[in-house]
């Protein structure tokens, strides 16, 4: 067991400005950033804002920027850390500031709100789904999303342009249509309702550059781009620019009337 | 004072964690104009920690089990005590439930032939447990947050506004239950994020704000867990039911001190990790009550032999009940055989290959060595007992799930008491939430149409003192106060290292009277609880407000256990090993010592808290015939029986 | 450090007005440069030596071996090779490299790969440099709009890029003849070929387009056990896509620099039998 002092740097502030705070801390062994947070608040700034729930990394409450980079502060090991170096934290980037650490995210649950729901399969009653492993493998991978929305902060398609925020729903509101999508008996499609078309015209798919910075910050490790985004993009593309798809279809239309 | 904001619900729940949200979709489903109160961002609720799975009698995985089954082997985790009509209803509708859950979108792991997968687990006598690998407590508050999503989609489409039926107030703490004579008028909350009060003006309130947890040092639960239900009945005239029972999880973490207390799931012991202590024995076999010595391996060697061929051979008593295991850990670091952090040895290093391991137990392994940078593949875990579940609490009517007493007032989930009886089986609490969230949410929608408008009305005078008793701690030191103002944080770690070693896993009467006292005087320095700063987002001050709901909620623990002579399920005493079937059929109930509601007045040293004994309902006939004389003899009472 | 008090005027992006008052635009301390800055690198040595090779029109035939890049060689100016991939398609008025030709499908194909589409945004446009470091444009549209709405079609490249593999695996085979054309025999140049057509086809088959073709379009994989299987195997080539992706790039052309050598007479193909 040792312990040494570190030195940070928190942000602290609100909407109306502010700035990175020095202090010096005691760091013991095996602690994380969030520990050292907390030791902050209950010795030398009793009112640090800070979000923080299960310390387990499994709700996804804590994120904010360590050394510039996206992350659960519960998650990141001060081992990680040369002892000399000073750290950093600072709130998410990507969203409004409210205190300190905490940032509005309600730009995540406005999106949320925009996606369809999984529209339940007409004539089939409860208990009575019956449902494959290997067909929901896919979407069970994205349902382990904790939405602790570092890819929505990450994402340069909102973080370095504000105006984008109407046109783009994120990485994991994205993902969650691609879940639906993928969902073995989402009715949508007998509903009337396209969602890979709503991906591109809703979501604004087409705004994603896969540049998988939302894969690299996962704390979950969801493979996001592979998984979600590009299957989401071909099955754009199969809709919308794909003319032999098209032109199938426009048969099928035409013998079928 | 600035004005309070004020709006009209008909309904409104506190807390948004499994039962919250369950209660809050069945109140709007049903009519009712829903708001939802919680501490956290909406989707973070300490249900996502759940991981074991959902029980209930589908009879996906083995046929012969049927809701009878289920009820039978509650009532035996419950040790008798639990209150025999909610785990009937609780085994009948789990299923239910479950497959509702389906409609709305979940995604369980499947058997071969398409239906939901269902797990064993301890105490279950067939494999009962819906489940997503390790996950399934997300899974669940995932299904419910989108459905509440779903239905705020509707109503858009109907009303153009997302919010106008169903509505989720997030960051915002309840901290008085409002009312107009007996009966509930509201709440009164401030929101975290401005730290501006408002009052919701409603004639039922459900209560779902989960467990007590963090009123104890080491535990399993998160910062949410500060008993604000238990302590919102409690003021509002509601009495708790039996809250001797908490129950402790045996396997926790103990290093490092980040992550002290989180869970280390059951099923490493399942697959064959095992339990030593410092000098390397396997301590266990020392531990094997005598009612069970027939049904637990004698030597090492027999137990290994189980996990092979577990119909010749006895079971390893790893795999005792919970509260047997943790008995015995905590035995052997008392006698000074610990490991270096003050655990025991969990140990899969040595007992199967790494890649097994990795296969077998994927969060397990990543958890330690993302958290601990231990590799359990190379290198054994040090565990330890960790606080995990309360079983009393708001003493609930079984069908309805209204609070004694107060009309207008639900409660669900973890915070009511009862359903549990002495100890809860694993898997049960989820299962729990949905079919009594369900119920809370059914009724409170119920009472509030049925009251038309004669609605109760909001008292200006109690929306005042609330506001008052809110912003004390800016102002403490400041009116004439003894003493000079109290870090908050320093009261909290005082509070909980109390209930650790006083009102822990073993208990003793001399320890619980000091914690009595203990608590007296910590109740009179929170009075004085101060904090910095302003009232935006400001953790101090949040943190001065929960400290009165966690002393109050300690103290009935307390003297509830120190009343309570007999050791079952989640009470040990030491001073009383044994079970007494004379306590079967008695609840203790904590009600405020001032009806008034007030805490300013109670005298320090006697306590806030009235313990009453209350005789149980006689278990029904038809109920009672689901068991063997044999077993019933075990636990009930000669008169009981032949009733 | 530079730090503002104020908030700062709305400088778009990290630094819009509503957002915490940091002016420095990432805070980052590690060596986030590192990666874009090599994938640029290497992304221009290969631009540079293939513009080279491509309008070089010369020293791409040694018997047996034709470089990867003049094949199918699709012109009138294009060498004779016995057996070899030649397909006159365009005649005689084409007067420049017939590489030139063919080449617009591998490169469309890898242009317009989910990979380096990756690559070059970041390495290139900087959009974003890195992850949580600001990009320098004003305004982005991704790719919802002309050009870039054009990376929609990279299925198309990739059935070309299909019939290009299975041209270069039949170079390959001929690969297994010596110079005077007789089967059965192999030189150290059959093995460069046989390397690199297996690291062009596993990077074509890891491509996310045909993973999507393969299965990734079914909703219910129950239904479809083969075209699962299908797509699983793809899968776990297209989690290696952007190894496959450099191994390829590099591949091809080593293979081109060593029909290069060989052709231009700096040594001879080591023959093993």
């Amino acid at each position: 067991m040792s312990s040494y002092e570190a030195r940070f740097q928190v942000w602290r502030g609100d909407e109306h400005g502010g700035g990175l705070r020095d202090f010096t801390v005691d760091v013991n062994d095996g602690e994380v950033v969030l520990d050292i947070v907390h030791r902050l608040q209950a010795t030398q700034a009793p009112d640090l804002a800070v979000r923080w729930n299960c310390k387990a990394g499994k709700c996804g409450s804590c994120s904010a920027e360590v050394n510039g980079r996206p992350r659960l502060l519960c998650m990141t090991r001060m081992s990680v850390f040369d002892r000399a170096e000073t750290i950093t934290i600072t709130p998410l980037r990507a969203f409004p500031v409210i205190r300190d650490l905490v940032t509005d995210v309600g730009f995540n649950y406005q999106k949320a709100r925009e996606v369809p729901a999984f529209v339940p399969p007409p004539g089939l009653g409860p208990g009575e789904y019956r449902m494959f492993q290997e067909d929901v493998d896919r979407p069970q991978e994205f349902r382990k999303c904790i939405e602790c929305f570092l890819c929505q902060n990450t994402c340069h398609v909102v973080r370095d342009h504000e105006e984008n925020k109407q046109a783009f729903a994120g990485p994991r509101y994205l993902m969650r249509v691609a879940e639906l999508d993928m969902h073995p008996l989402d009715a949508a499609a007998e509903a009337g309702l396209d969602r890979g078309r709503t991906a591109q015209d809703d979501q604004g798919l087409g705004y994603c550059n896969i540049t998988k910075c939302c894969t690299e910050v996962c704390p979950e490790g969801i493979r996001i781009t592979d998984n979600a985004l590009i299957p989401l993009k071909e099955r754009a593309v199969d809709r919308k620019y794909d003319p032999l798809v098209w032109l199938g279809s426009k048969i099928r239309r035409r013998s079928g009337a | 004072m600035s004005v309070v904001d004020r709006q009209e619900w008909d309904v409104v729940v506190v807390g948004a964690g499994g039962a919250g949200l369950r209660a809050a979709i069945e109140a709007r489903e049903r009519g009712a104009r829903t708001a939802v109160i919680c501490k956290s961002l909406f989707g973070k609720a300490h249900t996502v920690m759940a991981e074991g799975g959902i029980a209930a009698a589908m009879a996906n995985a083995n046929e012969h089990d049927t809701w009878q089954v289920h009820f039978r082997d509650t009532l035996r985790g419950g040790k008798f005590l639990n209150q025999w009509r909610m785990a009937e209803l609780h085994a009948q509708e789990a299923p239910d439930r479950v497959w509702e859950l389906e409609t709305w979108g979940a995604l369980f792991d499947r058997t071969k032939d398409g239906r939901i997968s269902q797990r064993n687990f301890g105490g279950h006598e067939y494999p009962r447990l819906a489940h997503v690998g390790d996950r399934t407590g997300l899974e669940l508050i995932r299904t419910l947050q989108q459905k509440t999503v779903a239905l705020q989609q509707e109503d858009f489409r109907r009303t153009g506004d997302h919010e106008s039926r169903l509505k989720v107030f997030q960051e915002c703490t309840v901290t008085r239950i409002l009312k107009d004579g007996d009966r509930v008028s509201g709440v009164f909350a401030y929101d975290r994020e401005t730290g501006r009060f408002f009052v919701l003006r409603a004639p039922a309130v459900v209560l779902a704000t989960g467990g007590i947890g963090k009123s104890f040092k080491v535990t399993s639960n998160s910062w949410e867990y500060t008993g604000d239900g238990h302590a919102l009945a409690l003021l509002a005239g509601a009495p708790l039911l039996n809250m001797e029972f908490v129950q402790f999880h045996p396997t926790g973490m103990v290093w490092p001190p980040s992550v002290k207390g989180i869970l280390v799931t059951e099923s490493v012991r399942g697959d064959g990790g095992v339990l030593r202590n410092s000098e390397g024995k396997r301590f266990m076999f020392d531990y094997v009550p005598d009612v069970f010595k027939e049904k637990y391996a004698e030597s090492e060697e027999e137990a290994d032999r189980w996990y092979e061929d577990p119909d010749d051979n006895r079971r390893p008593p790893e795999l005792l009940p919970r509260d047997e295991v943790a008995r015995a850990i905590n035995a052997e670091v008392k006698a000074g055989r610990g490991s270096p952090h003050g655990g025991v040895f969990l140990d899969v290093s040595t007992r199967m290959p790494a890649e097994v391991i990795r296969r077998r137990l994927p969060s397990m392994y990543h958890q330690f060595k993302e958290l601990a940078d231990v590799d359990i593949t190379a290198e054994a875990m040090e565990v330890g007992p960790t606080c995990h579940y309360v079983m009393g609490g708001v003493a609930v009517d079984s069908d309805t799930a209204a609070a004694r007493g107060v009309p207008g007032l639900y409660a669900a989930g973890e915070v009511a008491g009862g359903m549990h009886g002495s100890n809860r089986l694993g898997g049960n609490s989820l299962s729990d939430l949905l079919v009594f969230g369900r119920r809370a949410g059914w009724h409170a929608a119920e009472y509030a149409r049925a009251l038309a408008d004669r609605r109760p009305r909001v008292d200006d005078a109690q929306v005042g003192t609330a506001s008052a008793e809110a912003l004390r701690p800016f102002s403490a030191g400041a009116e004439g106060e003894a003493g000079p103002p109290e870090n908050p944080y320093t009261l909290h770690q005082e509070l909980q290292q109390t209930m650790n070693d006083l009102v822990g896993i073993i208990r003793r009467e001399g320890e619980m009277e000091q914690a009595l006292h203990r608590l007296a005087e910590l109740r009179t320095r929170a009075r004085r609880a101060g904090v910095e700063g302003h009232r935006q987002f400001n953790p101090g001050w949040h943190l001065a407000l929960d400290l009165r709901n966690m002393l109050l909620v300690s103290e009935c623990v307390a003297r509830a256990a120190l009343e309570r002579t007999e050791s079952r399920g989640g009470h040990t005493r030491e001073d009383h090993p044994r079970m007494d079937r004379a306590w079967r059929n008695v609840n203790l109930l904590c009600a405020l010592a001032d009806p008034a509601g007030g805490l300013a007045a109670t005298d320090p040293a006697r306590g806030q808290i009235r313990l009453t004994r209350e005789t149980t309902d006689p278990i029904r006939p038809d109920l009672l015939a689901l068991f063997e004389k044999e077993e019933l003899v075990k636990y009930l009472a000669e008169e009981e029986l032949y009733e | 450090m530079a730090t503002g008090t104020e908030p700062q005027h709305n400088g778009g992006g990290v630094r819009t007005r509503t957002r915490a008052a940091i002016a420095a635009p990432h805070l980052r301390t590690d060596r986030w440069w590192l990666a874009p800055a090599a994938t640029a690198a290497g992304l221009l040595a290969f631009v540079v030596y293939s513009t080279w090779r491509a309008f070089a029109n010369a020293h791409y035939y040694a018997a047996p071996y034709v470089s990867p890049f003049y094949s199918p060689c699709l012109a009138e100016n294009c060498r004779t090779m016995r057996a070899g991939p030649n397909a006159d398609l365009f005649g005689g008025w084409w007067g420049i490299s017939p590489a030139v030709i063919i080449l617009i499908f591998p490169l469309g194909f890898r242009l317009t790969c989910y990979y380096y589409r990756k690559a070059y945004y970041r390495a290139f446009w900087a959009s974003p440099p890195a992850c949580a470091v600001a990009e320098p444009h004003r305004t982005y549209t991704g790719e919802t709009r002309f050009p870039l709405v054009l990376q929609n079609v990279h299925r198309y490249f990739f059935y070309a890029a299909l019939l290009v593999a299975g041209v270069l695996t039949y170079d390959t085979v001929l690969s297994f003849r010596d110079q005077h054309y007789r089967w059965g025999h192999m030189g150290l140049g059959t093995l460069v070929f046989l390397a690199n057509i297996t690291l062009i086809w596993a990077y074509t088959l890891s491509c996310h387009s045909c993973r999507h073709i393969v299965g990734g379009k079914l909703k219910h994989f129950s239904r479809h056990p083969v075209r699962y299987r299908a797509w699983r195997f793809v899968g776990r080539l297209n989690a290696r896509h952007m190894q496959l992706a450099w191994a390829s790039l590099l591949s091809v052309a080593l293979a081109d620099f060593y029909v290069y050598l060989i052709a231009s007479g700096v040594f001879d193909d080591p023959r093993f039998f």
